[in-house]
């Protein structure tokens, strides 16, 4: 009379059921914060889940009441910069720590290791008194130099620096390739999904960061994308249509590298505990 | 030739030197000299350039535990640090063994869901989670329209709602970012011990329990620190989501220190001697974590 059925494994309905959930419960904030962008701020309010057609004036009352164009450009030259020459530094180290390595090296590295205890806001003192007695306030270099060097990078790019064949180095010795040579020629090619995901991780933390810019930029001129939203909800009154636009611009740089470079990101970020 | 030998060989240790110097220096000069700066200046008063040493020289660190607001932060920082670090590690857990089942579908997407919240800033989140729970916002509207409330609830007014929604917030933050660190780990397991537990016909649940965490206990264990230092440090949540308000109910220890050094009256040595407290803490979490790793080496 019936068709023969599947039996239904109640625990896959768990299962798919509970990933659904997770899955919705992640993205939803997400997804309202882009609706509410495109909201009145009455709208937002009540409750609206659909997107509305008030993006461009939002946009117009952002950008009339903050420097939005120039602290995106800010945050982007700097988690540039930073990033640009924390990879090159950590890389050099890690290379340095795992290709001559000694006993005194691997002393040093321990000691390296340590710097990961001390907490942001013990430093941020004495560091924001060296920065201003050297000028740097308010400069992309005073925001980059307490972050060019971290412990995480240099291992893993020591751990990754492991993977590199020795004979190679050897031959290319052999040959009268300077050991420059050979790092920059060689090791930097090969290292490419390494060196992807460390600077996934460092332009997403630069990017990000908020209490050290917030410490250092002390001008409006040189102010970073999170501080300008963190300024937003400090008036009487919060345009909620335009703060979450605020927000959806501050996360959308990160959210694009997030998309396109995954894998990187993922590998980035579990890849030190290998 | 033996001699050049040697001579190559030193050439080449030399040149490794190089190669660590800068990165080596800048860590110097931009994490322990600041430290030690801050280790001489929780000894003393005053600010700016006028700084002299405190008397008696340990006043600082004894009005720590007088101050009722460090206390308080400390107590909301711990409380955090329990509501938050064992529910978040159990999702991701989770999360990462129903990811890591062979016959799923649509894996990838739900692991781009999951992980998808780590592509937002501290700052950001916290903002729209300030919406999401204000007086007037979407959780109230929600919970009105399903009769659940009668009115809406001032969730970010009242001192332990306030609390429960930063921690709701850093679970949201922070469960794919560790769920990654489990597939990682999980993905190191060989499939065919969990074929073996199919055919014995333990069902999900018991593999969970029996297999998955104790295979990855050292993975855990390591979560388990990073969450827990994160946590002691924890910023940016305080000063966004809830302005550590109402009064200072949801403060953290970082945002109580930042205050003491940039908000009214600055006084520089005594939130040295606080931060201190996090360094100690953190040290501490150090200490057992070479030890949980001792004993298993």
């Amino acid at each position: 009379m019936t068709k023969q059925k599947k039996p239904i494994k109640w625990g896959n309905v768990g299962m798919y059921a509970f990933l659904i959930l997770a899955s919705f419960l992640s993205v939803f904030p997400l997804y309202w914060m882009a609706i509410a962008s495109t909201n009145t701020s009455n709208a937002v309010l009540s409750g609206t889940l659909l997107p509305g057609t008030y993006l461009l004036e939002n946009l117009k009352s952002l950008t009339s009441n903050y420097d939005v164009v120039n602290a995106m450009w800010n945050s982007f030259r700097y988690a540039a910069l930073q990033t640009l020459l924390s990879l090159l530094i950590c890389s050099l180290a890690g290379y340095g720590f795992e290709v001559f390595h000694d006993k005194h090296k691997d002393r040093l590295m321990a000691v390296i290791m340590l710097a990961m205890m001390i907490p942001q806001v013990a430093i941020m003192v004495p560091l924001f008194k060296m920065m201003s007695g050297w000028g740097f306030l308010n400069k992309a270099v005073g925001f980059i130099l307490p972050a060019l060097s971290t412990p995480f990078l240099i291992m893993l790019f020591r751990s990754n620096a492991r993977t590199f064949p020795v004979d190679i180095i050897d031959a290319a010795r052999v040959d009268g390739v300077s050991e420059v040579g050979i790092f920059f020629k060689m090791f930097m090619p090969v290292m490419k999904s390494t060196y992807a995901a460390a600077m996934t991780i460092t332009f997403m933390n630069a990017w990000n960061a908020y209490l050290w810019p917030k410490v250092i930029m002390t001008k409006t001129t040189a102010m970073t994308m999170p501080m300008l939203i963190s300024n937003m909800t400090s008036g009487y009154m919060t345009d909620y249509g335009m703060l979450m636009l605020g927000v959806l611009l501050c996360s959308l740089p990160t959210i694009i590298i997030f998309f396109l470079l995954q894998k990187s990101f993922a590998n980035g970020i579990a890849g030190a505990v290998k | 030739m033996p001699t050049k030998k040697l001579t190559l060989e030193k050439k080449q240790k030399i040149q490794g030197w190089i190669f660590l110097a800068p990165a080596a220096l800048l860590i110097l000069i931009m994490s322990f000299w600041p430290i030690i700066q801050a280790l001489l200046m929780s000894f003393q008063s005053g600010t700016g350039s006028a700084m002299t040493w405190a008397t008696p020289i340990i006043k600082n660190y004894a009005s720590i535990f007088k101050d009722s607001i460090f206390l308080t932060s400390m107590g909301n920082t711990f409380f955090y640090l329990i509501g938050e670090v064992p529910i978040m590690l159990i999702l991701a857990l989770i999360c990462a063994q129903l990811l890591n089942q062979p016959n799923l579908r649509f894996k990838g997407i739900f692991r781009t869901c999951i992980f998808l919240p780590c592509a937002t800033s501290l700052v950001a989140y916290s903002l729209i989670f300030r919406t999401l729970f204000a007086n007037d916002g979407l959780v109230n509207v929600l919970l009105c329209n399903l009769h659940i409330l009668s009115e809406p609830y001032a969730f970010l007014q009242h001192g332990f709602s306030a609390r429960v929604v930063i921690i709701l917030a850093l679970i949201w933050r922070w469960t794919g970012y560790n769920m990654v660190f489990f597939l990682a780990g999980l993905q190191g397991i060989d499939g065919s011990v969990y074929e073996a537990a199919d055919i014995d016909g333990a069902n999900t649940f018991q593999k969970f329990i029996h297999m998955t965490v104790p295979l990855l206990r050292s993975t855990i264990t390591t979560c388990a620190i990073m969450s827990i230092n994160g946590t002691l440090q924890l910023f940016d949540e305080s000063v966004n989501l809830t302005s550590g308000g109402p009064g200072n109910a949801s403060i953290t220890m970082s945002h109580y220190i930042y205050n003491r050094c940039f908000d009214g009256v600055a006084n520089f040595g005594y939130a040295c001697a606080c931060s201190f407290v996090i360094l100690i803490l953190v040290a501490i979490l150090s200490m057992i974590q070479n030890k949980v790793g001792d004993t298993r080496d």
